[in-house]
């Protein structure tokens, strides 16, 4: 295996120009989707799913941008921020959709990132909610590769950031993180990431900024790290991620346990049953 | 006009589900059902042959027959990619429980069809009685494993229901089974079906309001929308049901109404669950609140250490 790389997005440098969108959507043939006015401020993409594998969010908050010791939250006034992230697949060192996935179509690429191979996943849906981000979708839109009598069907398989698994073969960057104009979206090895964003928290941090916090960064979390991650300005759920996630194959030993005493009571039950009475 | 501004520390973003809701369709809840049906008659039918109850042995082999014919047609059926079905059996993988279950169903399946086509030309006697044994030494996790999968998943209301949810399923897979077989069997050879029903029914119930009593807030989807009524629903039809079996089950139309309503009522208890799941993934507060609260106890903790 080579090093492991990822992405590690510095949200106080986005400016919402949704290049990673467009980028990401041209170099990987992602199709539209449903496209609307969400009143949601600049944000009408909704979420990441199947067909959009870069999302960027967009809060309007009355919260000033640097918070000056300890007499800033009486002089808020008629400060405004404007928060804006370019969410993407976290990549985990622990991947949910990975260990659930029947057909072992999701799998850890040479680089550390998880990937779906298109030519073995058969649509069983697994991978959906098993994520605790809610990253991965399956594609209803039309499919020009199905075989008869499936033919103008819909894709019916999941699709998600594959961090440009081909661009990466090539030795290139992503295509989000080349297209990024303020480098919000930064491509490397892991490592080097992480170091270079906790440079840049303490740094946000001594300018007094408000609410900054890196997400994902630690190894120890519930998903072993991310492979992706990001400096936020506010708690997490602000931006429609969860605060604690948890890979759930981790309880899943304890699961097993429990079925197989659960199995037993029913195999003592029918027992009980047939030679429990009289006929 | 209304504004989107809001103020710091929000606790969702817009009101959208943190996470995916699944794709799954109607056939998976029955196939919830139908699985359970086929697991646990593969047991029935064994201890009904060793009881020497062969009327009732028959009754459970052709029952779950049925339900292992139906049910890897639904699970097909539900495939984004069906005419993939075959790349469940490219891996075994402990880590998913649907691939377990895959190959669970599969020699379920094998071993039901094998013992049914020995029992029709009645030929190889010990052969059958081999492959009734498989079917119903693999009985038993086929009529739980779902319960795993659903809760191997990050959707809180089955996630956080993991200690109940397989005794939930497994006394649902008996009251079914049971259920099933005093549908199409003569009152005199189904004492044990009915005795299982009953049973089946009562442990059923109680698992259900230990987990909805555990869970407390992150089991509100039990008890709302489509997934409360159709957990009130499981619970008048199973225990009517269940009384009826019980009270007047030796009589053939009460065994049929009993039976019916039994049945009923376990297709509306997995499908309850299965909707409750959606209804949790739907709602940030469910993802969002106990994740917070979690990080605020180790926060606390950190503190007085």
């Amino acid at each position: 295996m080579t090093e492991r790389v990822g992405f590690f997005t510095d949200t106080s440098v986005c400016i919402g120009c949704k290049a990673c969108e467009v980028a990401c959507k041209e170099w990987n043939l992602v199709p539209q989707h449903d496209v609307g006015w969400t009143g949601d401020s600049y944000d009408n993409t909704n979420a990441l799913g199947s067909e959009a594998w870069r999302h960027v969010a967009f809060i309007e908050q009355r919260a000033p941008i640097r918070v000056d010791g300890e007499t800033a939250e009486a002089e808020v006034g008629d400060a405004l921020r404007w928060l804006m992230s370019s969410d993407v697949c976290k990549h985990c060192t622990h991947a949910a959709c990975l260990d659930v996935c029947p057909t072992g179509a999701l799998f850890r690429t040479e680089f550390g990132t998880v990937v779906v191979q298109e030519d073995v996943c058969n649509g069983c849906g697994y991978c959906v909610p098993a994520c605790p981000y809610g990253v991965i979708d399956r594609r209803e839109v039309p499919s020009v590769d199905r075989p008869a009598p499936f033919t103008g069907g819909p894709d019916g398989r999941v699709w998600k950031c594959t961090l440009c698994y081909d661009r990466l073969e090539g030795g290139h960057e992503p295509a989000c993180a080349k297209a990024c104009p303020t480098d919000s979206i930064q491509f490397g090895p892991l490592d080097e990431l992480r170091e270079r964003a906790d440079a840049r928290l303490a740094k946000l941090q001594g300018e007094g900024w408000n609410g900054a916090q890196l997400y994902g960064r630690d190894p120890d979390d519930g998903v072993g790290g991310a492979g992706a991650f990001f400096l936020l300005l506010d708690d997490p759920e602000v931006y429609g991620l969860p605060p604690d996630p948890v890979v759930t194959t981790r309880d899943l030993p304890g699961m097993w346990a429990t079925a197989v005493v659960a199995a037993g009571a029913l195999v003592v039950g029918v027992a009980a049953a047939v030679f429990g009475g009289r006929s | 006009m209304s504004s989107v501004t809001t103020e710091r520390g929000g606790d969702s973003y817009y009101g959208r589900p943190v996470l995916k809701e699944p794709v799954w369709k109607p056939e998976i809840p029955l196939y919830l059902f139908t699985g359970g049906v086929a697991g646990a008659s593969g047991l029935l039918g064994l201890g009904a042959r060793m009881a020497g109850n062969e009327r009732l042995a028959k009754s459970s082999l052709y029952v779950g027959l049925a339900a292992e014919m139906v049910s890897p047609a639904l699970l097909v059926s539900d495939l984004g990619r069906p005419e993939r079905a075959l790349n469940m059996f490219r891996v075994f993988k402990v880590t998913s429980p649907m691939s377990v279950g895959s190959w669970v169903l599969a020699v379920s399946g094998g071993a039901t069809t094998t013992e049914a086509v020995c029992d029709l030309l009645g030929i190889l006697p010990r052969f059958k009685l081999f492959a009734a044994g498989v079917s119903a030494l693999v009985g038993g996790p086929l009529s739980v494993y779902t319960a795993t999968l659903l809760s191997n998943t990050a959707v809180p209301a089955w996630h956080e229901a993991r200690h109940e949810l397989p005794f939930v399923f497994g006394a649902s897979a008996g009251a079914s089974a049971g259920a099933a077989a005093a549908l199409v069997t003569p009152p005199w050879a189904a004492g044990s079906a009915r005795r299982l029903a009953v049973g089946g029914v009562l442990a059923e119930n109680v698992a259900m309001t230990l987990m909805e009593r555990r869970l407390g807030f992150v089991g509100e989807p039990y008890h709302q929308g489509a997934a409360g009524t159709l957990t009130r629903v499981a619970k008048a039809a199973t225990l009517g049901g269940a009384a009826v079996l019980a009270l007047a089950g030796r009589r053939r139309a009460a065994a049929v109404l009993g039976s019916a309503l039994v049945l009923a009522g376990e297709v509306a208890l997995r499908w309850s669950v299965f909707k409750a799941g959606f209804q949790s993934a739907r709602d940030p507060k469910y993802t969002v609140g106990p994740q917070r609260e979690r990080l605020s106890a180790r926060a606390a903790d950190a503190r007085t250490r």
